[in-house]
């Protein structure tokens, strides 16, 4: 089988809902990377094969292919194809994982794996579902909402709002560093206007100087959809052995809803080398799991233990994990699961930080494991995210 | 595509402004229902009048003091032909809409109940007038039977008022009062005078006569969001969870319902009511449904009848019941029988305690009053008939007294002796025990042909149920008179023949001990209380051993040992004793028991409690514990009947429902047995017995039954 490898990734910076990037159309953010990708590589786009995309809410203008709609639009051959999917939460992983397997098998020599969310734009959930609003499905299926399940996970294995608030403060404290010492400089390409007027250069979210103090005043986010949508009923009927759902989650310890996108151009060995593109990783593994639903958000570990074994390592022979912060509970389950020291992961701050844009975060977490792995002069990462309605995706990669 | 009409169903008339009055007016029935023919005979109307050239528009009433009281229940519970009845079902509906696009104008003039199918008739007219009258109710009930609306009320009733609002009333089952039903928009308009209910249909049918339903005319949009806008989405999120959380998932027709609304209300009126006709057929041949209607409907409502009244005997005026002990439970006997209208005499030993007990009326009354049901004169008039006392003298002349004493023989002995000295010499004297068996009781009396248990439940205004316990000489002439006047306080009674702790207690006890077992095996508390709660029990186990009290509990237990002279051996008897004098926690009362029952807030099972029973990891799992529950408590019910306890199987399944809270989706606990089927049952049975211990052993009989399929029922 030939190896998968990263030639390059970038990323636009994370707007905070309704902040900087409110005015950029999610195709401009895609626009804005291809454009950069193509001019740093110096790139013969009639080389690209495909563009794959992650996007979870695909209707109004994140709707109708926009994957193809941004190759396009970014000036790029006729001849790259576009493709745009949807794995909720770890879209943007799953789109790297799908576009390494092609290479892999060795159908596709080059493309370009992605991911992108307006999420002030289009709203989440705009999408419907039955998962939700069928009452034939969501009644048999136990339907709660995210939140609910993240509150539900901390019921369950016992973890408490102040070790929840503790990691929260870890996130953001290590995201600020991260920016102080120029974490992302390799990656994050700033977003402009029609006049070439920076709109965004950086994270937006980080909120430096976050205190334990200042997330215990903030209120529990899911009690009362909990309590009058219904819900936590529904999750207690699920897991009888539970009293109650402690409402532990709130904003500060929750990722933050934000604009963004990201991209990896990627393909084969002969094909880099006949393009002049310096490989930067191989891609070792990657997996995708189901998990039970009703308490969805358990999948990064069964994942990332699912690739290990596929890549034939142990959890130690990772040098460092990215596993996105969608609330800080799924991360303490992920420790239980994948006991690993703390110091491995995260290590610039999460998406409690620095946010969660749905169909790109897999995309950029994967991106920031390669550039920390880069500046700590380290070899293999591992990216998991945990997803939507019950599942987990991982991907394991290596220096070369 | 007959236009007949039908006259033993109704009368057709068209007045000289052509316009038609069709007036329901069943033959042989005491009000009208809908079944097979009401429909049909209801279109071949409507198709009449939209036939004929002469006539403008039709009013749709009734000659009866119901409009329609809803669907006949008898008749859809008798089919078995599935395919057949929704192919009846589906053209019913195609005539509903041949009504309402016929091109003239219907209006139903509402008179009184309209409800079910009944508001599914009116819902195909183009316009409802109702006559204001607190006395009845307009909506769609089919849920609370289990079934759900068939006749296209399910899509009508959201394109009229909006899905959110009609989601709470189809799937609540509501029925409103025709003030809140116009405020709702179920009817268009009030007319305070019978007398003009019609004429002021005929009117609307002149001066306005629109003929186009809402949803017909071009560019129709739901009110309040149609189906997939995101409000609307979120609302079915939302109602799923809510509804789940409330049925537990044992009661389907209330899910079907919102599945008619959300799969219906995305498509065209005539592809709509197909889905609907779907999930109605589903209902209606559901266990649940056939055990709700059975029990619930029609078992119920025999023995609200007197239906185990002994036939010869007449029926009985009380004219001055006394009352002994004014208590929680004298109290509440006062309440209800002076709310009867039935003058009463609560008689304790102290004035005090008399007037104390009176109080309880007052404030009864009072909160009616603050929540708008009641008013001053009612209170007065009711509290006027309570006369407390600590004067004996006082019962002279009561035909009926119930002592409402303390648990004691020898106190018990002491006031049937007292009380017979003064009330009527051929009155009827109650005990209102729970637990010591009426035979001993009646020992004391001069008279045991009249002496008979009346077993109350607490809250007694709350609860519905009483049992009649019959002691060994109770006559006829006492029974009737007990039945008499428990239909006269409006309550059911259940007749069961003597025995320690008679039926309800007796089985009962089984549930909340099978609680306190799975606390000894280490099953963790949470899950013992929320398995009864899922199974459909109103109340885990543990919660109402905490209200009942450890302590009365462990006082019942031990004057049990010494009277059997037997040592008890079950969980209570291990359990209680070590709540109340190990860890000091006898129940509620005392803001301590099995839970924490803070100043604020809900209250929550004590945290210690896992600690003193730990939690072992093989302990009992969820769905086997729901499973348990409800198998001990039919089993001791099966045992009553075949002990004779139970006289009848009906019994065991009304007095379960309505005494404990046993879930009415099975039927009841004697109906639980067939609903899961009785070879599945002693299976049950059997494999409990192996694991829990001989109280689940099966007796022969009902093996011999399992063997020969027989159902239980007697």
């Amino acid at each position: 089988m030939a190896d998968a490898y990263i030639f390059d990734a970038v990323r636009t910076p994370r707007g905070k809902k309704k902040g900087s990037l409110w005015e950029v159309t999610p195709t401009q953010l895609v626009v804005t990377l291809l454009k950069a990708l193509k001019e740093r590589n110096d790139l013969d786009t009639s080389k690209v094969e495909d563009l794959i995309l992650g996007c979870v809410t695909q209707v109004m203008e994140q709707g109708g292919n926009i994957a193809k709609t941004a190759s396009q639009q970014a000036g790029y051959s006729n001849n790259v194809s576009g493709m745009t999917i949807n794995r909720f939460c770890a879209s943007g992983l799953e789109a790297f994982n799908i576009a390494a397997a092609k290479i892999m098998s060795g159908q596709i020599d080059l493309m370009i794996a992605g991911g992108v969310e307006s999420m002030s734009r289009v709203q989440m959930g705009s999408d419907g579902g039955s998962i939700f609003m069928d009452p034939a499905v969501a009644f048999d299926q136990y339907f709660v909402p995210q939140g609910i399940s993240a509150d539900l996970i901390a019921t369950k294995w016992g973890y408490t709002r102040d070790m929840l608030d503790e990691y929260a403060v870890r996130s953001q404290e290590r995201a600020a560093q991260a920016w102080e010492k120029q974490a992302f400089a390799k990656s994050i390409i700033p977003v402009k206007d029609v006049n070439g007027f920076t709109i965004l250069d950086r994270d937006e979210n980080v909120r430096p100087g976050t205190t334990k103090d200042v997330l215990a005043g903030l209120n529990p986010s899911f009690e009362m959809m909990g309590a009058m949508g219904g819900f936590d009923n529904v999750a207690l009927q699920k897991y009888p052995e539970l009293e109650k759902v402690n409402h532990v989650h709130h904003p500060g310890n929750s990722s933050a809803i934000v604009d963004g996108a990201a991209v990896i151009l990627m393909g084969s060995k002969e094909m880099g080398e006949a393009l002049g593109l310096t490989p930067r990783a191989k891609v070792k593994s990657f997996s995708v799991v189901g998990t039970e639903p009703t308490i969805m958000l358990t999948g990064p570990g069964p994942a990332t233990q699912k690739a290990l074994k596929k890549a034939g390592m142990e959890k130690n022979d990772v040098d460092l994990y990215e596993v996105n912060e969608a609330f800080a509970s799924m991360i303490m389950r992920f420790l239980d699961d994948v006991p690993i020291d703390q110091d491995k992961l995260n290590v610039n701050g999460g998406a409690i930080a620095m946010g969660h844009p749905l169909g790109a975060t897999g995309n950029i977490i994967l991106g920031t494991v390669l550039d920390e792995l880069e500046a700590q002069d380290k070899e293999v990462g591992a990216a998991a995210l945990c997803i939507g309605g019950g599942m987990g995706v991982a991907t394991i990669i290596e220096r070369v | 595509m007959s236009a007949q009409i039908d006259n033993s169903i109704l009368t057709y008339e068209v007045d000289s402004d052509g316009i038609a009055v069709i007036t329901v007016d069943m033959k042989d029935y005491p009000t009208n229902v809908l079944n097979d023919k009401t429909v049909p005979a209801i279109i071949s109307a409507a198709r009449h009048a939209i036939a004929d050239d002469n006539v403008k528009g039709a009013v749709i009433t009734s000659a009866k003091k119901d409009f329609i009281a809803g669907a006949d229940l008898k008749h859809f519970t008798s089919l078995t032909d599935q395919e057949a009845l929704f192919n009846q079902v589906v053209e019913m509906n195609q005539g509903f809409i041949e009504m309402e696009t016929g091109g003239k104008p219907f209006v139903a003039a509402i008179n009184g109940n309209t409800l079910g199918g009944g508001y599914e008739v009116a819902l195909g007219c183009h316009h409802r007038i109702a006559w204001n009258n607190a006395g009845y109710k307009i909506g769609l009930p089919e849920v609370t039977l289990g079934l759900l609306p068939g006749g296209g009320g399910t899509q009508r009733l959201p394109r009229m008022i909006g899905i959110e609002n009609a989601l709470q009333i189809i799937v609540q089952g509501q029925q409103l009062r025709p003030e809140a039903a116009l405020k709702k928009g179920l009817v268009d308009h009030l007319v305070n005078d019978l007398d003009e209910l019609v004429p002021t249909a005929k009117r609307w049918i002149k001066e306005v006569g629109t003929s186009d339903q809402p949803w017909n005319v071009k560019r129709f949009k739901i009110p309040g969001g149609e189906v997939m806008s995101p409000k609307v989405a979120q609302v079915f999120g939302a109602g799923t969870a809510l509804t789940r959380g409330k049925t537990k998932g044992n009661y389907p027709s209330a899910q079907y319902a919102m599945s008619c609304v959300y799969e219906g209300c995305q498509l065209p009126m005539e592809k709509a009511i197909i889905v609907e006709a779907r999930y109605f057929v589903k209902s209606l041949f559901s266990k649940e449904a056939h055990n709700i209607i059975r029990t619930g409907f029609f078992n119920i409502g025999k023995a609200n009848k007197g239906g185990a009244r002994p036939k010869g005997v007449d029926k009985f005026e009380f004219k001055k019941v006394g009352i002994l002990g004014a208590g929680m439970m004298g109290a509440g006997i006062a309440y209800v029988t002076a709310k009867a209208g039935v003058d009463c005499v609560l008689k304790d030993v102290s004035q005090e305690a008399a007037d104390t007990g009176k109080s309880y009326s007052t404030g009864l009354m009072d909160k009616a009053i603050a929540k708008g049901y009641g008013s001053a004169e009612k209170k007065e008039a009711l509290l006027s008939k309570i006369n407390a006392t600590n004067q004996m003298a006082d019962l002279e002349g009561c035909d009926l007294v119930i002592e409402a004493v303390f648990e004691n023989r020898d106190l018990k002995a002491t006031v049937t002796k007292e009380t017979e000295a003064v009330m009527m010499e051929n009155g009827i004297f109650a005990s209102n025990t729970s637990t010591l068996p009426i035979t001993g009781l009646a020992e004391a009396s001069k008279n045991a042909e009249n002496f008979i248990g009346l077993h109350f439940f607490s809250p007694v205004d709350k609860m519905p149920l009483v049992e009649i316990i019959m002691g060994e000489k109770t006559s006829d002439y006492a029974l009737a008179a007990a039945i008499d006047y428990v239909m006269k306080i409006k309550k059911t009674p259940i007749v069961v023949n003597d025995s320690r702790g008679f039926f309800t207690s007796r089985v009962f006890s089984t549930f909340t001990n099978e609680g306190m077992g799975l606390l000894l095996e280490g099953t963790p508390p949470a899950l013992i209380e929320n398995a009864a709660l899922d199974a459909g029990m109103p109340v885990g186990p543990l919660a109402v051993t905490d209200e009942v009290n450890l302590g009365l509990v462990m006082k019942i237990l031990r004057q049990t040992e010494i009277d059997l002279d037997r040592k008890d051996e079950s969980a209570a008897a291990k359990v209680a004793p070590m709540m109340v004098e190990q860890f000091d926690r006898p129940g509620k009362r005392q803001g301590k028991g099995f839970y924490e029952y803070p100043e604020k807030g809900k209250k929550y099972l004590w945290p210690e409690l896992s600690n003193h029973f730990p939690t072992k990891d093989d302990h009992p799992l969820y769905e086997e514990i729901k499973t348990r529950y409800l198998t001990i408590m039919a089993l001791e019910t099966y045992r009553c009947l075949e002990e004779g306890v139970l006289t009848k199987g009906e019994d065991g399944d009304v007095g379960s429902i309505l005494g404990f809270g046993f879930p009415i989706y099975t039927g009841g606990a004697i109906s639980y047995i067939g609903y899961i089927g009785v070879q599945q049952f002693v299976e049950n049975c059997d494999g409990f017995a192996q694991k829990y211990g001989e109280r689940f052993q099966v007796p022969d009989s009902l093996r011999d039954r399992a063997r020969k399929s027989e159902p239980v029922m007697a």
